[in-house]
């Protein structure tokens, strides 16, 4: 039976972030968190191919408070499990420590055919955690993928790359990361997201893990200074006319008058 | 303890380049120098990175490192790492060299940051990063505490430098490359037009608003009476196909003029695309879009009738 562990993040609905206008710092606080959009793909995929040739699933993430809830969705869009690693002293970790900490939780966790991700989560852009995890458990990695199948022991995949596209085959384990145009996620129905809730969840602090929030903060190697969103002036005159035509001239006017036409 | 040297490698020969200018400036900076890397199979114009600005060139050529596999290269960049042992490691920003400054990052234990918009050395000859994050909303300014501190650069970010006659001479290094697990079935060659996005000083685009592809003409129009290139949002070109790249932080970062957006819902990502036009213009039905947020001017409208009168009316004006 194929077990695959995907790597969930929640983070801020970017839809309802809001860069406060004195301080020009994003307002994080109090805002829905949900899966990253390339992560749900990635979950997506691992359903998919549960559906295909069995297998269970089971969703891993470093979060917080709201990641359980945030983690509901997973469930109910078919993970038969999540594992959370939950502790306030991880908060702003980097890379170098976040894949650390999953390496740590993925020996917990126990055996596994394959690791499914995002490139990247839509916070912070990395495109990071997928390779430095398969690099700590040295398993072979297939990015940007866009396409996938497994037959038998082995795991085909077709990658997204700028200049061409590559198909690969890897044998089991291995980590995949996903490109979002790899599926669109399914909605889950009312009545899979009340079974959700009586799906097994786990929660983990550090010491749950054998680890001691300092020494997980030690690993982390880079530092966030300040986060601001760029002063951008624009200057928001919204052109309105009796009829599309005069709004057109109105238009047009305005455009050539910035003088942008020229040379 | 590493030396006051600066690493630079990308699979992408410009992109390299670029590097190697910021590499100079860091080197100069340090009291160091500047190496650049350069990988292949019958590797040829390794010299050329002297007139880039580099003072030394290593050059690993072997044949199973003729097509880039990550495993692979990151040995290669590790060789070269563990010669140079520099205190700075700058790798361009393709999604190549994305998954492979990760691995190296992690067999190195150091940390990296990815697609830097800005670096410089601090006081303490730290590595500081601006890097766009919140989905391309905000700018994050981060600093890396370990060495050799990593950064990943994407193409266009930095300039080269105007080519010198300096010479040099390369070093090969001696590698013994592994086998990948990965095997590669097949490589479908992707038809890399140049969409000319990046030097255009008038581009006009289009966005969900438009129902078929058919109906680009519309935009086909305006462009023709602005002189201008014609883009696309990310779900045009990834999904629909109608193009084969995009405008957004993901893609095309473009900085005209000019930028007529129509039927764009502006998504954060597309806006971290735009953000240096000169002047945004929109057109959008949705009076709540965020598009208008982002834009100078814009209409609240249907494309399909905005656009012909908008197209007709330059055309009287320009005539």
């Amino acid at each position: 039976m194929t077990r695959i562990i995907v790597l969930l993040k929640d983070v801020v609905d970017l839809n309802e972030l809001k860069i406060d206008p004195n301080t020009r710092r994003p307002r994080v606080e109090g805002v829905k968190r949900r899966i990253s959009e390339v992560d749900k793909r990635a979950l997506e995929a691992a359903i998919r191919l549960k559906e295909q040739g069995g297998g269970e699933i089971a969703s891993l993430s470093i979060g917080g408070g709201k990641t359980r809830t945030a983690m509901l969705e997973a469930l109910a869009m078919g993970a038969d499990a999540a594992y959370i690693v939950n502790d306030e002293a991880l908060e702003g970790i980097d890379t170098l420590a976040t894949s650390k900490v999953l390496k740590v939780a993925l020996e917990k966790i126990g055996d596994y055919d394959l690791i499914l991700c995002g490139e990247m989560t839509l916070d912070s852009l990395s495109s990071q955690v997928g390779p430095r995890l398969a690099e700590l458990l040295d398993l072979p990695q297939v990015t940007y993928a866009k396409k996938l199948e497994i037959t038998g022991s082995d795991l085909r995949a077709e990658r997204d790359l700028e200049d061409m596209d590559e198909i690969v085959e890897v044998g089991l384990p291995a980590l995949v990361s996903v490109v979002r145009e790899i599926n669109e996620p399914r909605i889950p129905s009312l009545m899979n997201i009340m079974k959700a809730k009586r799906k097994p969840t786990e929660e983990w602090d550090s010491s749950s893990l054998g680890l001691s929030p300092e020494e997980v903060r030690s690993w982390s190697s880079v530092e966030v200074l300040k986060v601001e969103a760029p002063l951008v002036e624009r200057k928001r005159i919204a052109i309105k006319a009796e009829t599309v035509e005069e709004a057109a001239v109105k238009l047009a006017e305005a455009i050539l008058s910035e003088g942008v036409m020229e040379g | 303890m590493t030396s006051n040297n600066v690493l630079v490698f990308s699979e992408d020969r410009e992109i390299g380049f670029q590097l190697l200018a910021k590499g100079r400036e860091f080197a100069d900076k340090l009291g160091g120098e500047v190496y650049a890397l350069v990988v292949g199979l019958g590797v040829t114009g390794a010299h050329e990175h002297f007139e880039y600005g580099a003072d030394k060139v290593y050059v690993i050529d072997e044949a199973r490192l003729a097509h880039f596999e990550v495993v692979p290269y990151r040995e290669a960049v590790l060789k070269a790492v563990g010669e140079a042992e520099p205190h700075v490691l700058l790798i361009g920003a393709t999604k190549r060299g994305k998954e492979l400054a990760a691995r190296v990052a992690a067999a190195l234990d150091t940390g990296c940051m990815t697609e830097c918009v800005g670096l410089e050395l601090d006081e303490e000859g730290r590595l500081k990063a601006e890097r766009l994050t919140y989905g391309g909303s905000s700018i994050s300014t981060q600093v890396s505490n370990k060495e050799p501190h990593i950064a990943t650069v994407r193409s266009r970010v930095f300039e080269k430098m105007v080519p010198s006659k300096k010479e040099g001479e390369a070093v090969k290094l001696d590698l013994k490359v592994p086998e990948s697990r990965v095997r590669i079935v097949e490589r479908k060659e992707k038809t890399k037009g140049d969409m000319g996005l990046e030097e255009a000083p008038v581009i006009v685009s289009a966005g969900r608003g438009f129902k078929e592809k058919d109906d680009l003409k519309l935009l086909e129009e305006i462009a023709e009476v602005l002189d201008a290139k014609i883009g696309c949002t990310r779900p045009i070109a990834a999904d629909l196909g109608w193009m084969e790249e995009w405008i957004g932080i993901s893609g095309h970062k473009i900085a005209p003029k000019l930028y007529v957006a129509c039927g764009v819902s502006g998504t954060i990502q597309h806006a971290a695309g735009i953000r240096d036009s000169q002047i945004i213009v929109s057109i959008n039905s949705e009076e709540g879009a965020n598009i208008h947020e982002l834009s100078d001017y814009s209409i609240v409208g249907d494309l399909y009738a905005v656009l012909p009168a908008l197209t007709k009316a330059l055309k009287e004006k320009l005539k």
